[in-house]
């Protein structure tokens, strides 16, 4: 279904939320399937038919505690989830017709829950007994910390910044989440007894160790770091930007007093490129160019993102490598380079090998550059540590994500799986570590009897 | 083309579309309004002793999205004077004469105002005559209505006086508050009926507002039965008219209604055994308009089929509806669901359904998307083809065995064993 966008305001959310006709209209398309596929696709399992069927009979509340049971971050989720890819991909009326849209009767739930009297969950029946302690107050770790105050367990996170939700505050652009979600949703699970150390890094302000003393078990939940440096001459000139610091500033300051420059190159061309892309367009920049080394077939941005950033009039360059950034104190352009790869390698491969094209030089006219090619991944802290990695990632069991470490797990982004890492796959994860940490206290407690 | 004109008791109409007694035919001008767009005949809004109505009036039952899956109104006979109903009555006659203008009519039970009051309706020049039977609320406490269509003497009582005075056809329109609807019928044609007219209206209590704990609709506060009508009343038509059909003693044409809203319906009502229908919660729901989808859908099914006159379709179903005790046994015929896996969507509602609701027969194959019948348990009730979304993807496969007997059957062959 094509979405008509709300363009009026440029830092304002984009998808205009369902009207409660369309609402209704939306959720009677639901067959209300039984063991339904959607429910599957989803990571955190939320029970879709139901919480549809609760929309579709006006009790709204009871869809969004139906969602908030399953999923702490049903109201981020129900804007930024690639829902194509997960719940509405495993849709039954895709095939029949189009997927309902459950991102947009999710929101529904959610923005209703956002605007009423704090909901209570559900008893979940578990009655543990502990501290444990969740460093990182993202995604990952609300979703642990949730699960695990439910459980009944004394749990304290312990976030570096200012504010909890992670990359949900501070690195998704606000025309799709507005700030204001990101934080209700950090409240809630305050509200629900969980304890928050803002302000608070491990490592600096308290100790690993101390903190591993102090706790029965420890969950780190700490993502990725910044975005890397790209390795060539000029990086360091004013106007080259971390695409994760520009979205932030967005976020943080005065937009006015953000200096995009005109003409923006953006390097990469995964979710994160587009999002600075598009903040470059509407902070005001006449230009924006995305300079990729493959073309669109290898690119990881989501289809959608690929199309939003066409609309927002960000424009392409594929098989293009920057080499160096020109000028003196300040960007004035980016010498680069084109690419192929070798011969006989697949073109539409993201792994295949490149080569540069010999005297394919040009400079791109540019007073911004912004570098989008990923985050780097934490691999001194787990040297730091004590724990066991490889190829600098950290090792964890598959369904308890217990690290070497006793009592220490890792969930979430921190552990570098690769792929398009999502706020539901991390919210998954944390729910999967609170029962893998219920069950190692309800041992060892049993074991102290 | 095909010819949809009809004579229904000597009541010659264009087509066999007529709009029933209700808010659609209460004054000259809406009768006039819907001859122009099509409407071949209309029973004019039951005329009487002018009452006094109500408001509100109507309240409906709302189903998946749609409105009005059933109409629900309290509404009495006509409010308007007598003079002035009679009047258009005949205005409307000498503009369309070709059309079918049937009054409805209800009195006390008089046979000198029912003498009297159907000589006044012959006066206009109308076809013929309806008597409500059938109202379920308020005139039913008024010794009229469905008071009249319940007690079959009443019924045969009522007819005579108005069919005895009448050079017009009269047709009684029957009440399906009844846990049979031949006795009144019969007594009715015993009374001197033409012809019957069925359904009226159902009594119901449409339902209560949650929030303010109020009947619906309310009337100030409080609420009453009320007539039932629209696309949910269509079934319980269908088997009264069919009953009626199917009687030998029953030889006066049918006219049917109750749910009519596509040329679909009507085409089921036609082959079940009525002679023309009457069409009123969905010409209010949607206008006069209706008649389009009406006469042109019934001209091309005719067309298609190669049939010449409308007539023809008449009955032509109703003698395969009759007594269960005729009906083969299972393990004579039976049917078998059989998944056609290439076009199921994978929403398991089959199988939830058999095995909640059914005969737990449905199994679900790890890694497979369709389930899968086990044939030899499946009874053959149907259900998860009712509930499967993708039309023709569960095909019910009939089974022949050698056998061929029916419950009426198997007793006789019993008793003839001892
Ligand atoms: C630009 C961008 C756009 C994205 N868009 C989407 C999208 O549209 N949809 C989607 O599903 N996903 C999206 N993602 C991915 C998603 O944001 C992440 O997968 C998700 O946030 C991971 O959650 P996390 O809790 O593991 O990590 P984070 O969200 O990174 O949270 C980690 C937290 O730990 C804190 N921390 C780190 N070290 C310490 C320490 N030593 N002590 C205390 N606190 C510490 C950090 O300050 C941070 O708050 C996007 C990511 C980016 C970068
Ligand atoms: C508001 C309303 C008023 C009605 N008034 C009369 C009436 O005065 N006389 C009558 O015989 N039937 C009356 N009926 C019944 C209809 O003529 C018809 O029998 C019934 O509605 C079933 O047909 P339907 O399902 O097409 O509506 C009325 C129905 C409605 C909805
Ligand atoms: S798969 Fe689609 S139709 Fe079925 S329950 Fe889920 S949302 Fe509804
Ligand atoms: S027809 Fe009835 S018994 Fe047979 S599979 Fe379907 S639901 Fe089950
Ligand atoms: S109900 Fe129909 S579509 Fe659904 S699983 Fe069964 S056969 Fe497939």
């Amino acid at each position: 279904m094509a979405i008509v966008l709300n363009q009026d305001h440029r830092f304002e959310e984009v998808v205009p939320p369902f009207e409660p006709s369309e609402a209704m209209d939306e959720a009677l398309r639901c067959y209300y399937c039984y063991d339904a596929p959607c429910i599957k696709a989803c990571p955190t399992g939320i029970n879709i038919p139901v919480f549809i069927r609760q929309i579709a009979n006006h009790d709204v509340k009871a869809a969004a505690r139906t969602i908030m049971d399953a999923n702490i971050l049903g109201a981020t989720c129900a804007r930024i989830c690639p829902t194509e890819a997960l719940c509405e991909g495993g849709c039954v009326r895709k095939e029949d017709s189009r997927p309902v849209s459950i991102g947009r009767l999710q929101r529904v739930a959610m923005d209703h829950a956002m605007t009423s009297d704090y909901l209570p969950l559900p008893d979940i029946g578990v009655h543990g007994q502990g501290r444990v302690a969740v460093v990182g107050a993202g995604p990952a770790g609300l979703g642990a910390a949730t699960a695990l105050t439910r459980m009944g367990y004394v749990v304290e996170v312990f976030e570096e910044k200012p504010e909890g939700g992670g990359l949900d505050t501070y690195g998704i652009v606000s025309y799709r989440e507005p700030l204001s979600v990101s934080l209700w949703e950090v409240d809630l699970v305050h509200k629900l007894g969980t304890t928050f150390h803002f302000g608070t890094r491990i490592g600096r302000d308290i100790e690993w160790e101390g903190l591993r003393a102090q706790f029965d078990a420890v969950i780190i939940a700490v993502g990725l770091g910044r975005v890397p440096k790209m390795g060539i001459l000029g990086e360091d000139l004013a106007g080259v930007w971390d695409a994760l610091d520009l979205v932030e500033a967005t976020k943080t300051m005065a937009l006015d007093d953000i200096d995009i420059g005109r003409q923006v190159a953006v390097i990469g061309a995964g979710n994160t490129a587009v999002d600075a892309a598009t903040c470059a367009k509407r902070l005001g920049a006449e230009e924006v160019t995305i300079v990729y080394r493959r073309d669109q077939t290898a690119m990881s941005a989501y289809q959608y993102e690929y199309e939003f950033a066409k609309q927002d009039g960000v424009s392409y360059k594929w098989w293009t490598v920057p080499v160096q950034v020109l000028g003196n104190h300040r960007v004035q352009g980016l010498r680069c380079a084109r690419t192929q790869v070798v011969a006989g390698a697949d073109k539409n491969s993201r792994e295949a090998d490149l080569q540069l094209l010999p005297g394919s030089e040009f400079v791109l006219p540019v007073d911004t550059v912004i570098r989008a090619i990923g985050q780097t991944k934490p691999s001194a802290l787990w040297d730091e540590i004590g724990a066991e990695t490889r190829n600098h990632r950290v090792v964890v069991d598959d369904e308890t994500f217990s690290t070497s470490l006793s009592g220490v797990y890792a969930i979430g982004d921190c552990l570098g799986r690769g792929g398009e890492a999502t706020v539901v796959a991390a919210v998954a994860d944390g729910k999967k570590v609170a029962w893998a940490v219920h069950q190692q206290l309800t041992r060892t407690n049993e074991r102290s009897v | 083309m095909a010819d949809l004109s009809i004579d229904f008791a000597g009541i010659k109409s264009p087509n066999p579309f007529w709009l029933a007694s209700g808010p659609l035919t209460n004054t000259g001008y809406q009768v006039s309004k819907a001859f122009d767009e099509g409407w071949g005949g209309a029973v004019w809004k039951t005329i009487g002793d002018p009452v006094i109505n109500v408001s509100a009036r109507l309240a409906s039952i709302d189903y998946g999205g749609r409105r009005m899956m059933g109409l629900n109104n309290i509404e009495l006979i006509s409010d308007r004077p007598l003079d002035d109903n009679l009047r258009e009555i005949a205005e409307v006659k000498r503009r369309f004469p070709h059309h079918a203008v049937i009054v409805s009519m209800m009195f006390e039970s008089n046979p000198q105002i029912w003498a009297e009051m159907v000589k006044r309706v012959q006066d206009t020049g109308a076809d013929g005559i309806e008597l409500n039977f059938g109202c379920p609320h308020g005139m039913s406490e008024r010794g009229m209505g469905s008071i009249i269509g319940q007690v079959p003497e009443y019924a045969q009582t009522i007819t005579r006086y108005a069919a005895d005075g009448s050079s017009l056809p009269v047709i009684v329109k029957l009440t399906p508050n009844v846990t049979d609807v031949r006795p009144p019928g019969k007594a009715a044609i015993q009374g001197g009926a033409d012809a019957l007219s069925l359904i009226n209206t159902i009594n119901s209590v449409m339902g209560v507002d949650i929030d303010s704990w109020m009947p619906i609709p309310q009337i100030d506060g409080r609420g009453s039965h009320g007539g039932y009508c629209g696309p949910a009343v269509k079934p319980i038509a269908l088997h009264m008219l069919s009953s009626l059909y199917n009687d030998r003693a029953v030889r006066v044409p049918l006219c049917g209604i109750g749910g009519i809203e596509t040329w679909r319906d009507a085409v089921e009502f036609l082959l079940l055994g009525a002679g023309a229908v009457q069409v009123c919660t969905a010409a209010m729901h949607y206008g006069f308009r209706i008649i389009n989808d009406l006469t042109q859908g019934l001209n091309d099914y005719l067309d298609q089929r190669g049939i010449a006159q409308v007539n023809q379709i008449v009955g032509k179903a109703a003698m395969r509806v009759g007594d269960w005790n005729d009906l083969r046994l299972s393990y004579s015929y039976q049917l078998v669901a059989n998944i056609h896996a290439d076009q199921c969507i994978g929403c398991n509602l089959c199988y939830v359904a058999c095995e909640d609701g059914a005969h737990q027969c449905i199994d679900r194959i790890p890694g497979q998307k369709a389930p899968v019948v086990r044939e030899a348990d499946c009874v053959g009730c149907n259900l998860c083809s009712l509930v499967c979304p993708v039309p023709d993807c569960i095909e019910m496969v009939p089974v022949e065995h050698a056998v061929s007997e029916t419950w009426r059957q198997r007793q006789e062959r019993l008793t003839s064993f001892s």
